[in-house]
């Protein structure tokens, strides 16, 4: 018997036992091996040495992989091997504009969060924004400077463009720098003074997607050509005529924000707003309305000025009844919240817009729901300039044009002449990012920081600005477009020290917080935002009712029964910008749920007229191939396209996905408007199938997404369910102890009533949770492996469906049908409430998959993310197993091989993480120190997640809300997962 | 007709032991027609491209099935409850037969249990191919090791392991029991060197003493009433791995005596399949006689009626249960994408059997053979209806897909076919197919009832 009285002298115990002490000295190496080979010494010496021999060789023979990691020599003060920093930042693509946290690991940027500090965001992100990470690791960036496409040096490239610049055009020929939309002060002015400095150069700003028939319409009723803001918040009533304000319209992650924080029925009561959309195409946000009407896009004018009329003159020209709208009983309604409503219209064409602005003047929404004086910096492109600028190139009147984040080529309708202008303009430079198909017929490139690699500010409104600050240095030889601007102008600057005297110049005599600019900008920089405060409060200019008569006047009532086309703007790929970006191509359409590809919406009966079934393929006038869906809610004779597909020159990924649809563009006044009328459609007999996430559209009148009415709410705010109130909620149900957590207990609550479905957890989810990327081919065999997914139900009308959705992850169920079918105990509950899959011991029966009734878990059907331990079977047809992008993997998460299943973890990584903190700070963890990355990304508040175990967290107050209720609570499974039910504002 | 049933006997042609182990030993010894040549040839080409698919399937992954998000079992668990289901035959011949004194049993039971192996052998390859990583299979077997991991014993999938691994043991045993005293007689037939060493050994030194005999019988014995509740037991367990589960249409109590007669009917089906192909080209003809055919007709009725009555009890709880994704599933079934596979699972399975009532049909042997051919097709119906019917619609209907085989699915099927008939083929060839000394105990046995 050994004693022993503590470990050391254990440990002390353990070693005597195999070599006593006294010995040890005088082992030599091969006794240590046999104990007998002193004895015997020849014999046992020749078998160690053939051992020996052999294994070395066997082992050397063997070659493997020698991957380095080399230890900083003096590590930097900031990072911590392991350890994440959050740097505040902003995102901004030229479209859509987010205030941001990066999260850096290591030196490199691997998460986009939302930035509380931001009262324009509020925290919130969306898909793009999210997804925005593995644009930085884009093997499809451009990597050099190169002329004709070769690589030069930037000396050699500076050279040229200096002498080009220098060389003032003696024939009056101008410069022109084309870009997209800059919100950048700084960049701004750094232009002007280029412009200043090299006379003969001129700077247009192009969007793809084009709001300048609205800044045209401000500046024809109130002499201001600006874009105001939006306070969906503050409005009783919102009535959106087309504009898809959640998913893609001027600044969805804002508006989403408002819309949802006026629409909870705890807070709002009777006060919820009411939401009356009215468009073509079912959109996200109509998806969402309270009521939602269906006209075609050529009648919305006519639509409107009745509507200006009845609210001027109290009676419409003709029928009350306007493409099935009652315009008396919608205007009733307006009147009587007078100065509480918000009216929008996602048109370009200028004259729409000065109908709405007439119509929000006479509601006075003006100074309430709507501000002139803290107009929006987005979308400042210029439709007018830009085809006058095709026309000068055509005519030779350019000799030199530089593209700054911008590609004319591919989204411009008339593209073609736009190219044969290029081809007479001398000097060609692009200042892009990623390839595309205008750099790609420029003489010079050079290469622009991402946004990740570059100082940079912003001022997406009048008094709010925000900072860009880099995560990482630059990846591939490339310059900030900023310091090339700089340098051709002859300076040397920084580009972070222009911006910072810009900032001392002009920004912080508006801070009344502090005396030294030091502190003004270490603050900015840490919040990452700054807000002017107390901003002059201006009086609204007086409406120009002139205008608005004379456009009332001219606008006769639409007769034209053709099919007219409708292009939108989708929530993943956007304008196109994002088409070499697989975890967005990959990311369902929130309404069709067709990923990888674009297609045509046809109305079920035009479906039937024409006999077309999803996946057949039609021409458009005789040209455009493009395969349709059969969409619910699609006006009948109206069809929907959406733009960004079709890219020519993209990486591997975007290249030759879907149809470009921008050529179909139409103008009005001048404006690109998104409509085209008198199409001429024709089936080709073709197919073609598309990649559907859900093939199956109805909820078979089963319990799965419940809603109620608001006066049913206010009446009684249960969903009085029979399954709820027969124990199941309590645990009673069953012969069973309910299983019970002593320390935390880990839940969610999921708000369907905020929950918008605009997808931006799933991406969120698939950045933290290192989620592959299986390509169309696999999603066409429904093998996707989203962790959350949107689940979207129609009902009622097909021609105009009731829609309802509702977020599936798991749900942590604690009586889990899916753990005691596993034979190996690959998957097991904690200790703490998370149903947690053990990879390493998964052997993929795939048993757990088939008895979850919520189908959540995700198998990996093949080797998507290069972890399998044979080779040759790789399956990543978008290249995310190459090392640069592997560079956005969280290193907190484990890359699952081929074989296993992986599920929903309720980001157990965040959980430890929020943990230890809180252990290193030596206190309790508090509700916010954890947060889910879906509930982190949702722009609308719908997801809590905490203890349900401290009756102080959010989760708990939240779980007493007599709207919860469990996802099939009727199976006895006990899920951790909470939802809580749609309220509908059924007002009208 | 009546009259001459009464004469019958068990086997014909009143022969002598020395005619009756020339007539079994015979296919044995001199060189196998052409049509034995052609069937080894076509089944070991099966399981070779067989074996190509399943390599495969191991190398790049399930994905290369048509199994989904939604229906995680497709061909895969049914091919292997089938296999299962059509192993119980040989066992049930031999065990609860014997237990029961059917005689008749002899002629049979030899080429029944080899089925069986076979039959379980080949249901045995499919859960091993459908894990996502076959080469880890082991972890499903409760092994000490370092890592202080233990198996789960609440998971079907487990039972299933030890059942079917102690079925295949114990028929394996039990069939190979039963042939030592005829290796030991064609160990003394035989005359090239190699293959009296082999039969020797094979034989275990069998002299035919009394003492043997004795011992023989009483092993025989035991290890019947060791396989009697096994051959319940092994389909009851299958039939867990769906039971337990929640999923409507698995769901079920009815499933382990549903899935044990149906395990009876397809392995009968089997059988008669097999030995009337073998009984024609091996001229066993009076060994295996009408009778039998009848006989094993008689079992098929009864299973396929319980098989019948199972069906339509599953309707009516459905219907009765008020169980709106239970009545769901069950209206899917008949109704929804499937409903082809349904039908012709209900038609081969309830109404084809009923045939047999007639007695000149089920005395038929052409009839028989391609009754029992249509069985197969309908059991292994059966099995797909439940596996993907009840998961391709289950609770959420957005996660609701299409589940189509692809084609290594369909090949490694085949290749299991292949697999089963080659060594079913070589059991032909080199062991003898009827037993030959219970066969003698019963030689002047005559039918009287």
């Amino acid at each position: 018997m050994n004693f022993w009285k503590n470990i050391t002298e254990f440990n002390k115990q353990q070693i005597s036992k195999k070599y006593p002490e006294s010995d040890r000295q005088n082992i030599s190496l091969i006794e240590m091996l046999d104990k007998t080979a002193g004895k015997s010494s020849r014999r046992n010496f020749l078998k160690l040495f053939g051992y020996g021999i052999s294994s070395a060789l066997l082992t050397a023979a063997c070659e493997r992989p020698v991957k380095k990691a080399i230890p900083y020599l003096i590590e930097p003060e900031e990072v911590t091997p392991g350890k994440a920093n959050y740097y505040a930042s902003s995102f901004f693509d030229g479209n859509q504009y987010c205030s941001i946290l990066l999260k850096v690991r290591d030196g490199r940027p691997i998460k986009v969060e939302g930035n509380d500090l931001s009262p324009i965001t509020r925290g919130g992100t969306n898909s793009i924004a999210q997804a925005s990470v593995l644009g930085l690791y884009d093997n499809a960036r451009y990597q050099f400077p190169m002329r004709n496409k070769k690589q030069v040096s930037w000396q050699a490239i500076d050279k040229d463009i200096t002498n080009i610049l220098k060389k003032s055009s003696s024939s009056g020929k101008r410069k022109v720098i084309l870009s997209s939309t800059i919100i950048s002060p700084s960049t701004k002015k750094l232009i002007s003074e280029f412009t200043q400095r090299f006379s003969d150069v001129e700077h247009i700003m192009y969007d793809d997607v084009s709001f300048s028939g609205m800044r045209e319409a401000n500046r024809l009723c109130f002499d201001r050509s600006v874009i105001p803001d939006y306070r969906f918040d503050k409005a009783g009533i919102i009535v959106s005529f087309g504009a898809d304000f959640l998913g893609t319209w001027l600044s969805p992650v804002e508006f989403t924000k408002q819309y949802t924080s006026g629409r909870v029925p705890e807070n709002v009561g009777e006060n919820m707003s009411f939401h009356l959309q009215i468009e073509s195409a079912l959109s996200l946000t109509g998806s969402n309305a309270d009521k939602r009407m269906v006209i075609k896009p050529s009648e919305e004018k006519y639509l409107l000025s009745q509507f200006y009329k009845y609210l001027t003159q109290r009676k419409t020209d003709s029928s009350e009844e306007v493409a099935g709208v009652n315009i008396p009983k919608v205007a009733e309604l307006l009147l009587k919240n007078q100065g509480n409503s918000l009216i929008v219209s996602g048109s370009n064409d200028p004259e729409i817009q000065c109908l709405i602005n007439g119509i929000n003047y006479e509601l006075g929404n003006y100074g309430n729901t709507i501000n002139l004086d803290n107009p929006v910096y987005l979308k400042q492109g210029d439709d007018k300039a830009v085809s006058g600028l095709v026309e000068r190139m055509n005519n030779g009147e350019i000799d030199t044009i530089m593209f700054y984040d911008t590609n004319p080529v591919y989204s411009l309708p008339n593209s073609d002449e736009f190219k044969t202008g290029l081809k007479k303009v001398k000097n060609r430079i692009a200042l892009s990012t990623e390839v595309n198909e205008t750099a790609d017929l420029c003489e010079y490139v050079c290469p622009d920081h991402h946004m990740m690699e570059s100082w940079n500010d912003y001022q997406p409104k009048e008094n709010h600005y925000s900072l860009g600050q880099p995560g990482i240095n630059n990846i591939f030889n490339t310059r900030q477009a900023q310091v090339s601007l700089l340098k051709w102008m002859g300076r040397n600057t920084d580009f972070m020290e222009y911006i910072k005297a810009y900032w001392r110049d002009n920004l912080f005599e508006k801070d009344d917080r502090f005396i030294d600019f030091r502190r003004f900008w270490n603050k900015s920089l840490q919040d990452g935002v700054f807000n002017v405060k107390n901003p002059g409060n201006k009086n609204t200019p007086a409406l120009d009712r002139s205008v608005v008569g004379t456009i009332v006047d001219g606008t006769a009532k639409p007769g034209q029964n053709g099919i007219e086309l409708h292009i939108y703007e989708n929530v993943a790929v956007s304008t196109g910008k994002y088409a070499n970006n697989p975890w967005l191509q990959e990311l369902p359409d929130p309404i069709s749920k067709v990923c990888w590809d674009n297609c045509a919406s046809v109305s079920p009966s035009l479906a039937e007229e024409y006999q077309l079934d999803t996946g057949d393929v039609i021409t458009i006038n005789d040209g455009l191939e493009i395969p349709v869906q059969v969409q619910p809610g699609q006006e009948k004779r109206t069809i929907s396209v959406p733009v960004g597909y079709g890219r020519t020159k993209s990486g591997k990924v975007g290249q030759g996905l879907g149809v470009n649809i921008y050529p179909l563009l139409d103008y009005s006044g001048g404006h690109r408007i998104h409509v085209r009328n008198n199409i001429e459609i024709k089936k080709t007999g073709k197919k073609y199938e598309l990649a559907d996430t859900q093939l199956h559209n109805s909820m078979e009148e089963r319990d799965i997404v419940r809603s109620m009415n608001l006066e049913e709410f206010l009446e009684l705010p249960v969903n009085d369910k029979e399954a709820h109130q027969d124990g199941h909620h309590s645990g009673e149900g069953s012969l069973y102890e309910k299983p019970e957590f002593k320390g935390h207990h880990w839940g969610m609550v999921v708000d369907l009533n905020s929950c918008i479905g605009c997808n931006a957890c799933t991406i969120a989810c698939n950045i933290e949770n290192n989620i592959p990327v299986v390509g169309r081919e696999e999603v066409k065999q429904a093998h996707e492996m989203h962790w959350i997914r949107i689940d979207r139900y129609y009902s009622g009308d097909r021609d105009n469906p009731e829609v309802l959705r509702q977020p599936v992850m798991c749900q942590h169920c604690d009586n889990a049908p899916c753990e005691n079918v596993c034979p190996v105990q690959a998957t097991t509950h904690s200790s703490e409430g998370i149903n947690q899959m053990a990879y390493n011991r998964c052997i993929g029966t795939r048993y757990c998959n088939n008895n979850c009734p919520y189908k959540v878990r995700r198998f990996n059907w093949h080797d998507y993310t290069k972890a399998d331990a044979m080779g040759g079977n790789l399956k990543d047809p978008a290249n995310t197993t190459l090392d640069l992008p592997r560079m956005a993997l969280n290193p907190d998460v484990t890359v699952r091989a081929k074989g296993v299943i992986e599920k929903c973890t309720f980001c157990v990584q965040r959980i430890q993480g929020g943990k230890m903190k809180a252990k290193s700070e030596g206190r309790s963890l508090q509700d916010d120190d954890i947060k889910t990355a879906c509930q982190q990304a949702c722009p609308a508040d719908a997801i809590v997640f905490g203890d349900m175990n401290d009756p102080e967290s959010k989760v708990s107050k939240k779980l007493k809300n007599k709207r919860n209720y469990h996802l099939l609570e009727h199976l006895h499974t006990l899920p951790s997962v909470t939802y809580m039910n749609e309220v509908n504002n059924k007002l009208v | 007709m009546q009259n001459n049933l009464h004469t019958e006997s068990l086997i014909k042609g009143e022969k002598q032991n020395q005619e009756i182990t020339e007539d079994i030993h015979k296919p044995m010894t001199g060189r196998p027609g052409k049509l034995w040549f052609m069937g080894i040839t076509l089944s070991s080409l099966a399981a070779l491209v067989g074996l190509i698919a399943m390599v495969l399937t191991i190398w790049q992954g399930i994905g290369l099935w048509g199994v989904n998000k939604t229906v995680g079992w497709g061909w895969s668990i049914t091919n292997f409850v089938w296999w299962v289901g059509i192993g119980h035959a040989g066992t049930f011949i031999s065990a609860i037969l014997l237990l029961f004194r059917q005689k008749w049993r002899t002629s049979i039971n030899r080429s029944a249990e080899a089925m069986t192996i076979f039959a379980v052998m080949c249901a045995g390859l499919f859960p091993l191919l459908h894990l996502g990583r076959a080469l880890l299979f082991f972890f499903i077997l409760p092994y000490p090791n370092t890592r202080d991991v233990w198996v789960n014993f609440n998971s079907p999938l487990v039972w299933d392991v030890f059942a079917i691994l102690a079925y295949l043991t114990v028929s394996l045993l039990f069939w190979y029991i039963g042939m030592i005293p005829d290796l030991g007689t064609i160990r003394d037939k035989v005359k090239s060197r190699i293959k009296k060493t082999i039969y020797g050994l094979l034989s275990f030194g069998w002299t035919g003493s009394a003492k043997h005999w004795q011992r023989h019988e009483v092993l025989s014995i035991m290890l019947a009433s060791l396989a009697t509740p096994l051959v319940l037991s092994v389909h009851s367990i299958v039939s867990f791995d769906f039971a337990t589960s929640v999923i409507p249409g698995w769901h079920t109590t009815i499933f382990p005596p549903y899935f044990v007669a149906g395990a009876i009917f397809s392995g009968f089906a089997m059988v008669q399949t097999l030995l009337i192909v073998t009984r024609k080209t091996l001229h066993l003809k009076d060994y295996i006689t009408i009778y039998h055919i009848e006989s094993m007709n008689k079992i098929i009725i009864l299973t396929g009626s319980i098989v019948g009555v199972a069906y339509l009890t599953e309707l009516f709880v459905a219907w009765y249960s008020t169980n709106e994704f239970e009545l769901f599933a069950f209206v899917n079934r008949a109704t929804g994408p499937y409903a082809a596979a349904y039908w012709t699972m209900m038609i081969c399975n309830v109404i084809s059997p009923q045939l047999f009532w007639f007695k000149k049909l089920r005395r038929n042997v052409i009839f028989t053979f391609i009754i029992s051919i249509v069985i197969n097709i309908g059991m292994w119906m059966e099995r797909f209806v439940i596996i993907v019917t009840s998961l391709h619609r289950d609770y959420l209907p957005s996660s609701w897909t299409i589940y189509n085989p692809t084609l290594i699915e369909v090949v490694i099927f085949i290749g299991t076919l292949g697999i089963f008939f080659t060594l079913f083929l070589l059991f032909v060839r080199f062991f003898p197919v009827v037993a030959i000394s219970e066969i003698k105990s019963v030689k002047n046995e005559k039918l009287d009832k």
